[in-house]
């Protein structure tokens, strides 16, 4: 009793402390400390973030003062061995190409997906369908690899690229050069697993947006005798249509910076011109390929100057879906 | 004018429309999953867990061989991930959610959301610049590293909306009985939010879990358990990743089929990670 009473005293005390001079209760030692660390560990991130830049850019200088920043980017020579004459044209353009290539591909499936499991499925059914749209984000990029390694290029080349290739040869030669050398390995392979990869963030961000759409805006549309599809289509989406594009910028930005699986499936090429069946690289795949046999600084330094321009790449495209979330305030869809 | 036959017809055509593209959608994961347990089952064996791996002649000798040290040096940098991840990413979302009102937090913001976009083979780069470089070696730790720079943002970004859905109430629950703030934040806030938080965890870890581009650099790969039991820190060592990719590659077909029983570890160990935090999460509410 008489030790429950003198606690009473002393928080009593505090309060009366507390009240006197409220911010004291952030002047406590505790508090301090806490504050410090929690604000020391945050910091941290944003250097590491800011430091990437300057690592990229510092570790790539050798070759960016070489060829000059606008000459590495535009150079087309990728030569290691013999002139150590290195350019990033033949994988920035890969990279563009597969990832616009992949967001094409995938873009109408995705939509479909997130208006399917928002608009038409029970929530048992979504909720499944959600899940397992999910888990293909989830799994690991280097098993798709060994998937696409063994089962996928080889039948893809057996089904769709040697018969494409020899109806070509018969009625129209001129396209040979475009399609090229049909062995399973190269941009169209790729180009196909990558769609597949990135389908999860178009999905998620499609179903945020459509979920977030006001019941008014369809009952408009249902009160005018519209169909279901009527509905989604003039009601729904146009009110959607910033989540959805904010979901395929997302989209872009994975596709752009997915390695493993392009690495083993691209065939490596690191010459221009690629083609549609041919082999070619992206600038993840080379940095995969080349960065552990590096032996020449010089060389070393591109594949550093590569990563740089990659991140310029990523950091552009990761705004821009940044920005146009904020615009149309979608929540950002956390995949996994 | 459109009739409204056209119109039901149209109607169910995009139906059936939506409902082909998720099957076609869907359809790959199924093909996928079913192919490396196909490919795979075969190689698990009692040998595929408790031996090493050693020289490709091993295997065409028929020697036993298996994954044992890519499964402990696996264990070992992703341990080193998660002891470096939790603490930074668990500050960082505290700051957000806790301190919104700091100058800093747009920033953070920003560079959090940059960080996680940022592809993961540059955070292996970034990795190999700041600790193999200084080290002289391949290192077990600067996997470690590597992956923890994975994970940071995530678990960041987790713990910030795990934290904000706290009510605050509890906060001030807890300032109104003379609490000071970093022990509402520690006793009050964040038990209420664990489920989240563990989430976010899982989350990361799945994500980092298979990651293999960032090691390759880092980490870079051993065929034997190293002779000292610092070796995985400091030396070269295997992860399940990053062994997958070389056994796939590989001109040997018992190493593919080693790869397929790889992949099927490795997807194990996700799914499991993935339906976890999918459990927890359904559990809040």
């Amino acid at each position: 009793m008489n030790i429950e009473h003198s606690k009473a005293r002393k928080t009593a005390k505090t309060i009366r402390k507390l009240l006197r001079n409220p911010s004291a209760i952030y002047r406590r030692p505790g508090d301090i400390a806490f504050t410090t660390v929690v604000i020391g560990l945050g910091i941290s991130i944003i250097a590491l973030a800011i430091g990437m830049a300057f690592v990229l850019l510092d570790e790539g200088s050798l070759a960016l003062r070489e060829f000059g920043f606008f000459g590495f980017l535009f150079g087309t020579m990728w030569d290691p061995a013999v002139h150590l004459s290195f350019g990033a044209l033949p994988f920035f353009f890969g990279t563009i190409v597969t990832s616009f290539a992949a967001l094409l591909i995938s873009f109408f499936p995705a939509l479909a997906v997130g208006i399917f499991t928002a608009e038409y499925a029970p929530p048992w059914l979504a909720n499944i369908i959600d899940n397992l749209v999910q888990l293909i984000a989830a799994i690991p990029s280097v098993v798709i690899g060994i998937w696409g390694i063994f089962v996928l290029a080889p039948w893809m080349r057996d089904t769709v690229y040697l018969p494409v290739f020899e109806w070509a040869e018969q009625h129209h030669e001129w396209l040979l050069p475009i399609l090229g050398n049909p062995m399973g390995y190269g941009i169209a392979t790729a180009t196909i697993v990558l769609a597949l990869m990135i389908v999860p963030y178009t999905t998620a961000l499609t179903k945020d947006a459509i979920r977030s759409v006001p019941r008014e805006q369809r009952e408009a549309g249902q009160a005018l005798g519209a169909t279901r599809w009527e509905v989604i289509r003039m009601a729904v989406l146009p009110y959607a249509r910033g989540g959805i594009l904010a979901g395929a910028i997302l989209s872009l930005g994975r596709a752009i910076g997915e390695t493993m699986a392009v690495a083993m499936l691209i065939g490596n090429k690191n010459n221009l011109p690629f083609s549609v069946f041919g082999a070619g690289a992206t600038m993840p795949s080379v940095i995969v390929n080349e960065f552990r046999e590096a032996v020449e600084n010089l060389h070393l330094s591109s594949l550093m100057a590569i990563g740089f321009v990659l991140f310029l790449l990523a950091l552009v495209v990761n705004l821009l879906a940044a920005y146009l979330t904020r615009k149309f305030s979608v929540k950002g869809g956390q995949t996994i | 004018m459109k009739t409204m036959l056209q119109r039901n017809i149209r109607d169910r055509i995009m139906e059936s429309l939506l409902v082909l593209s998720t099957i076609i959608v869907l359809l790959p994961l199924v093909i996928i999953i079913a192919h490396v347990i196909i490919h795979g089952i075969g190689a698990i064996s009692w040998d595929f867990f408790t031996q090493e791996l050693g020289s490709p002649s091993r295997a065409m000798q028929g020697r036993p061989t298996g994954l044992i040290h890519t499964i402990l040096g696996t264990l070992v940098v992703d341990s080193v991930a998660l002891i470096i991840a939790i603490p930074i990413g668990l500050g960082a979302g505290i700051m957000l959610s806790e301190y919104p009102d700091h100058k800093l937090n747009p920033l953070l913001r920003i560079m959090n959301d940059t960080l996680n976009g940022m592809p993961a083979i540059l955070k292996g780069l970034l990795a190999f610049v700041l600790i193999v470089k200084p080290m002289g070696t391949f290192s077990g730790l600067a996997g470690g590293v590597a992956l923890s720079f994975v994970m940071l943002p995530i678990v960041a970004r987790t713990t910030e909306s795990a934290l904000m859905s706290i009510p605050w109430s509890i906060r001030e629950a807890g300032l109104a009985i003379g609490l000071p703030r970093w022990r509402v934040v520690l006793s009050a806030v964040m038990p209420a939010a664990k489920f989240g938080l563990v989430t976010g965890i899982l989350i990361a870890f799945a994500r980092a879990a298979g990651e293999a581009a960032p090691l390759l650099f880092t980490s870079f790969g051993n065929n034997y358990l190293p002779n000292h039991w610092l070796g995985m820190l400091l030396g070269p060592t295997d992860t399940l990743p990053q062994r997958l990719y070389s056994l796939a590659i590989s001109p040997y077909t018992h190493w593919h089929d080693m790869g397929w029983a790889a992949a099927i570890v490795l997807l194990v160990f996700v799914i499991l990670c993935f339906a976890t935090a999918r459990f927890l999460t359904r559990q809040k509410f």
